[in-house]
């Protein structure tokens, strides 16, 4: 059993599992944190970064400045953002079989995996999984494709260069395998390879393992996933949480007896308490409206929005927002709110109790009702004419780089009565304001990861006790600025095996049995005996047919009849087959018994005479002798089949056949 | 030998008051728990005193599956678990559990508040027995307990019904309530894989009906609405709240926008609104086409059809209203029927199945004049026909679902007996397996014949797969031997020496020396020699060995020779092998018995 380490973020992860001739690819995350070095993309033409002056460097002698602007003393990448992707190099992207995937956010590199690289194999996903992670391909197409750069960047990445600009730029790596987005055809001709899946299903794979999703309780149809054989168990953890927002709790006691329990996707705010984050959420909002001012979230378009919605519901009337307008601008908005309606059987119980009345499950369709929240795939068209100040808008993409968000900061950033809150923890909120230095916008910090902490995870552990726990390994040691924290990381025993990215793990396990059927004739001609108190043996002797990856054993067939010829004779002197049972025979042959046998079966004249390791029986009428030791009888005698044979089974019934 | 026997208490050669019990690897399970339509004394309901005549049926019974929500599936389900007593679970989708208590809560209504029965089911009993229910996901496999496991797959028929797959070890069932082979305007087609079950409890309603194209049906229907309307007729289209309602509903409205149709279409209960409610949340379990426009159009917010009034049913021109109950048997479908019924320009449309005893049933057989309560006599001047919509699998559907899960036998309910002998034959034509249709209270019983799960060690299963392939050579079968070690319910399959090792037992030898006498004058070495030369012209195959230490070795025997001092013509040969050699020592004593061939001297 291998592991591939192919990402080395954390939350993002990218692994790959050889385990029992299947190759299995768990999850397909894409590191988007490289997005913060280049410009932002303007959906309206912006004269300040129009205007930012081209870096050069400071002898002279590198000059970039039609790929490099500096913006408060940072350098950026003046081209259409790209992503670090998955390592590509580590093994034979085409021998996958089958890919995993465990939420919408580790699905995102899935085009860059499945086209172009001879994937041939399925994936697997829940239905809201693939439903939501469609909409976030879909907007990330739309953000890029809207906004087209003529150039790409190509020169800093140069090896010789790279090493003369200023940090951060200075120090990423594998910048030659960053990417641009993909387009929507590959995104429909990955998605086409999907196939669903509910939680607990079990799928078969080639017979030879079973992988079966597990509700992980982090987001809309998340889900950790097992993989097993009958003889072995591996749980993939990734993205869980056990806080009560709105997915289905996370089953935590399926993961119980695994082998091997591969960690990933803890929270990235270990710190930071989702419900006290979520009150600061509010109180900032509010305050900020009050004082005539906007509020900008720069979100994801699904997932904690549902909560951060469902808590302004019960907060707007309670802070007087009533006439507060609230947007949510996105390209998949309206379909974002409308698919988090209908997926009641992967919500909690709370939620599915609500579709039972019926009613919608959560608050935002009363709110899109009642006009106070309206939702626009983009700020041009309607919205332009209906928009409204002071006002909420939550728009995309956490990063500032793309999207409609990157039309409101520049709105609004030059204003102090204005705020923006950072809700997604996915980006660091100062580097994500870097390009728009000198800001004068208050900035609120309040990432909520619903995700498990350090806390949370070392008791799950202890309660499924896992023999082998495989996780990144920035999680055996406390975060680089609070290393004091002992308690942010995993202390486990045995201690956690980390991995990197480009990682290549063997898994500590050794696989020593295997499922097999005996088909009920052989099963119904078995014997069994009692050799010790409640363990029985049998002797099998069978013939073994595997087919894909399933064993069976069948009767020996009986060999034809040997048809009446002339050469009949010739036949019965045909030495046997060379391959003959090969019985091991067990026990001891006990000397007052054996006696007995013998007497009854008509050798009277017996000698017994005692040796060293045991006795010399003599039967003197017939001139045989017998050894009788402990560990083995020999029967020398003339030759005579007959008799011989007769004391061969006599010997036999005192012993076990194996 | 193990058996699965399957007993139905309702629904056995007869449609109505499903009800079939399960019993499989020492699990019992019921399946479905109906009413009956056309009965409104005690053969309503399933006789449950078949599986205890005292009392409560907790203990016997594993678990309940209901199919989906209509009536004929779940109606008895309160009466069961609140008025006789059962406890356990009951599995059901998400939209069944949604909309099952409300169709029950209408049902008991019609009886205790309208017919006013007593001895009924009450709302409260209602709610405590949905309290027992637990939610079931399409594919999701269902632990009832250590040994039993459920899987619901997508039968179509009505939103959220669903086929279940039981399964205890290697032995399974399934059960397909009521589903549907070809996909309609608003619901998907039945699909199950290939799982192979021990018996297939198949629904038969249209068992010898092969329908023509759903295309045909519909534009048929259209037209014959469509001409109704244009002569100024009123028309009736009694049906279930649920299930074909909307699915007409659907192809109405499509209608009425191409054609710019103006006349009014009604939809007669309030519980329509609700009903569509339920269809918009629930979408996930619709078909494709609507499950993908939905964002931008939901299918389900109907433009043309308004809810109907009683006063309506009076209005001079043309109309459509749909009204339930879908049989003609009550409510208000029967009430705007017998209005009706005296004009020849009005039209009633039964787009489904009626069972016997029902009104529907009996104008649909042709008969013109009907008693109704009271003494009074309704003649039927208006057109009647019917259309089948109801979403059954006919008898192709039945036998590509067949087809499809490969059952080793087929045991048909919900039909009528006739036409379910009709189909048994067919069925164990085509695919050469046995068919079971037994009466309701009858029990069928099929033999199962699983096979028995071991752990082989690896190390066995390896060398085996090395020296014989994957696939036995069918000319050389290739025999493994290995002992199966039983213990604590585990069954381990490992090679002899292991064995020995595993369990801390000792090994006995067993050897055999035999004597052979043999005349011959040369020398012992040269004796030794010919004794070779003779074995290996013998034993072909065989590896036969001259040792420098004076013995012959084949494979592990080992031959040597020595003469007495007195007479060194005549030898002894020693034969010694072990008991793992029997057979081929056994052989060479007998071949060298009887001497060496002469030619070679």
């Amino acid at each position: 059993m291998k592991l591939y380490c192919l990402s080395g973020h954390p939350t993002l992860p990218c692994n790959v599992l050889k385990f029992k001739s299947t190759t299995i690819m768990l999850d397909c995350g894409l590191d988007t944190t490289s997005v913060l070095n280049f410009l932002p993309l303007p959906l309206v033409h912006s004269p300040r970064l129009s205007k930012l002056p081209g870096w050069v460097s400071k002898d002279g002698s590198a000059n970039l400045e039609k790929e490099l602007k500096e913006c408060a003393g940072r350098v950026f990448v003046d081209s259409q953002p790209e992503f670090c992707l998955p390592e590509r190099e580590l093994l034979d992207l085409s021998t996958i079989d089958v890919i995993l995937i465990s939420n919408y956010h580790c699905m995102m590199a899935l085009p860059y995996i499945t086209e172009h690289t001879g994937f041939t194999g399925t994936v697997y996903a829940t239905e809201p999984t693939l439903t939501i992670g469609r909409l976030f391909m879909e907007e990330l197409v739309n953000f890029m494709e809207r906004v087209p750069k003529a150039q790409s960047a190509t020169c800093w990445k140069n090896k010789e260069m790279q090493r003369m600009l200023p940090g951060p730029l200075k120090d990423v790596v594998d910048v030659w395998a960053w990417k641009r987005s993909y387009s929507i055809q590959e995104v429909n001709s990955a998605l086409s390879k999907v196939q669903l899946v509910g939680y607990s299903q079990k799928v078969e794979l080639f017979g030879a393992v079973q992988v079966s999703p597990l509700s992980s309780g982090y987001s809309l149809g998340s889900s950790n996933w097992i993989i097993q054989s009958h003889h072995e168990k591996v749980s993939y953890v990734s993205g869980s949480s056990l806080l009560t927002t709105h997915p289905q709790p996370m089953d935590q006691s399926s993961l119980k007896n695994s082998d091997v329990l591969i960690l990933t996707g803890l929270t990235q705010m270990p710190t930071a308490n989702p419900d006290g984050m979520l009150g600061e959420f509010c109180s900032n909002l509010a305050m900020t409206i009050r004082a005539g001012g906007n509020v900008l979230v720069p979100c994801y378009s699904s997932g904690v929005i549902y909560d951060l919605l469902e808590c302004l519901y019960q907060f707007i009337d309670s802070a007087n927002l009533g006439t507060t307008p609230f947007y949510f601008i996105s390209p998949v908005a309206n379909s974002s709110l409308e698919f988090s309606q209908i997926f009641a059987e992967w919500l909690c119980h709370n939620k599915q109790s609500k579709v039972y009345l019926p009613e919608p499950p959560f608050p935002h369709a009363e709110l899109i009702q009642t006009n106070k929240l309206k939702h626009y795939p983009s700020i041009h068209g309607d919205f332009s004419s209906e928009f409204r100040q002071p006002c909420v808008v939550f728009t995309g993409h956490p990063s500032l780089r793309f999207g409609d968000v990157v039309h409101f900061m520049e709105l609004w950033g030059k204003s102090s009565i204005n705020t923006i809150i950072f809700t997604e923890p996915d980006f660091s909120y100062l580097d994500a304001l870097a390009p728009y230095q000198p800001l004068a916008m208050k900035c609120v910090y309040c990432p909520i990861d619903t995700r498990l902490n350090f806390h949370q995870v070392s008791k799950l552990l202890k309660e499924v006790q896992p023999l082998h726990v495989v996780c990144p390994e920035q999680y055996t040691q406390p975060p680089l600025t609070q290393s004091h924290r002992s308690d942010l990381m995993l202390e486990l025993q045995p201690p956690p095996m980390p991995y990197r990215r480009c990682s290549v793990l063997n898994l500590p396990h050794r696989r020593r049995y295997e499922r097999v059927y005996i088909l009920p004739e052989l099963a119904n001609s078995l014997v069994p005996s009692e050799i010790k108190p409640g363990v029985s043996l049998a002797t099998v002797s069978a013939v073994l047919h595997s087919k894909d990856n399933k064993h069976t054993l069948q009767s020996v067939p009986k060999p034809p009849p040997v048809a009446p010829s002339k050469k009949r004779k010739r036949v019965l002197e045909e030495p046997p087959a060379v391959l003959a049972p090969k019985t091991l025979l067990s026990g001891a042959v006990p000397l007052e018994a054996f006696l007995a046998t013998l007497q009854k079966h008509g050798f009277t004249e017996v000698k017994v005479e005692e040796t060293a390791d045991g006795h010399i029986l003599h039967l003197q009428a017939e001139d045989t002798l017998i050894q009788l030791e402990e560990d083995g009888t020999h029967i020398v005698c003339d030759n005579n089949e007959p008799l011989r044979t007769t004391l061969r089974d006599l010997v036999l019934r005192f012993l076990q056949k194996l | 030998m193990p058996e699965i026997k399957v007993t139905p208490l309702g629904a056995g050669q007869d449609v109505g008051r499903s009800c079939i019990l399960v019993s499989i690897g020492g699990k019992n399970i019921m399946l479905d728990c109906g009413m009956h339509m056309g009965y409104n004394d005690d053969r309503r309901f399933p006789d449950f005193s078949y599986i205890t005549q005292n009392g409560r049926l907790t203990e016997f019974l594993d678990c309940v599956i209901i199919s989906h929500f209509h009536l004929d599936h779940c109606g008895a389900l309160p009466f069961m678990s609140e008025m006789v007593g059962y406890d356990g679970p009951i599995y059901m989708t998400h939209p069944t559990k949604a909309i099952c208590p409300i169709l029950l809560e209408d049902f008991r209504k019609i009886t205790v508040d309208k017919k006013g029965e007593t001895n009924f089911f009450t709302s409260q009993m209602i709610k405590d027995c949905m309290k027992k229910v637990v939610p079931l996901n399409l594919h999701q496999t269902v632990q009832v307990d250590d040994e039993l496991e459920i899987k619901a797959y997508y039968a179509g028929h009505v939103l959220g019904a669903a086929m279940v797959q039981i399964k205890v070890g290697s032995e399974s069932v399934v059960y397909t309530g009521d589903y549907n082979m070809t996909p309609d305007r608003h619901l998907g087609a039945a699909w199950i894989d290939k799982c192979r079950p021990d018996v297939l409890i198949s629904e038969s309603t249209y068992a010898t009906t092969i329908r023509d194209s759903k295309r045909c049906r519909e534009r048929d229907f259209l037209k014959k609405v469509h001409e109704s309307i244009e002569r100024g007729g009123k028309v009736l289209i009694p049906v279930f709240a649920l299930g074909r309602a909307q699915e007409l509903c659907i192809l109405l409205e499509t209608f009425w926008e191409r054609m710019n149709l103006k006349a009014p279409i009604y939809f007669s209960t309030g519980l329509t609104e609700k009903a569509n409610h339920y269809y918009k949340l629930f979408i996930t379990w619709t078909n494709q086409k609507i499950r993908k426009t939905f964002v931008q159009r939901n299918m389900f917010e109907f433009k043309h059809i308004k809810a109907f009034d009683r006063s309506y049913a009076d209005n001079p021109g043309p109309m459509v209203v749909f009204a339930t109950p879908g049989m003609l048997h009550a409510g208000q479908s029967l009430q705007i029927f017998k209005k009706w019924a005296g004009h020849e320009k009005n039209m009633v449309i039964m787009p489904g199945y009626c069972v016997q005893g029902t009104i529907g049933h009996k104008i649909l057989n042709g008969q013109r004049k009907l008693e109704l309560e009271g003494r009074s006599t309704l003649e039927v001047k208006l057109q009647v026909e019917y259309m089948s919509f109801s979403a059954h699998a006919d008898a192709k559907g039945i036998m590509q679902l067949i087809r499809m899960a490969e059952p080793r036998n087929v045991l048909l309910v919900h039909g009528e007996a006739v036409k379910m002998e009709f189909l048994k034959g067919k069925i164990e034509q085509e695919f050469s397996i046995d068919c079971h249709m037994p009466a309701n209270g009858e029990t069928a019983t099929v033999q199962t014949n699983p096979s028995v799960p071991v752990d082989i060690s690896l190390n066995l299963l390896k060398r085996e797969m090395a020296l014989g392939g994957p696939l036995p050579d069918p000319k050389r079968p290739r025999t493994m031997h290995g002992t199966l070690i039983m213990k604590d319910n585990s069954l381990k399959l490992v090679s002899s020496e292991q064995a020995l090792k595993d369990l801390g037992l000792n090994e006995h030898q067993l050897r055999f020396t035999c004597r052979v006498q043999l005349q011959d004058q040369s020398p012992e070495q040269e004796t030794l020699s010919r004794v070779y030369t003779h074995l290996r012209s013998v034993l072909k195959g065989f590896s036969v060995q001259l040792l420098p230490d004076g013995t012959v070795m084949v494979e592990s025997i080992l031959i040597k020779v020595s003469s007495s001092p007195e007479d060194p013509d005549s030898k002894t040969l020693l034969l010694s092998w072990s008991y793992q050699d029997e057979d081929l020592g056994s052989f060479l004593s007998s071949l060298l018995k009887k001497g060496l061939p002469a030619a070679l001297c």
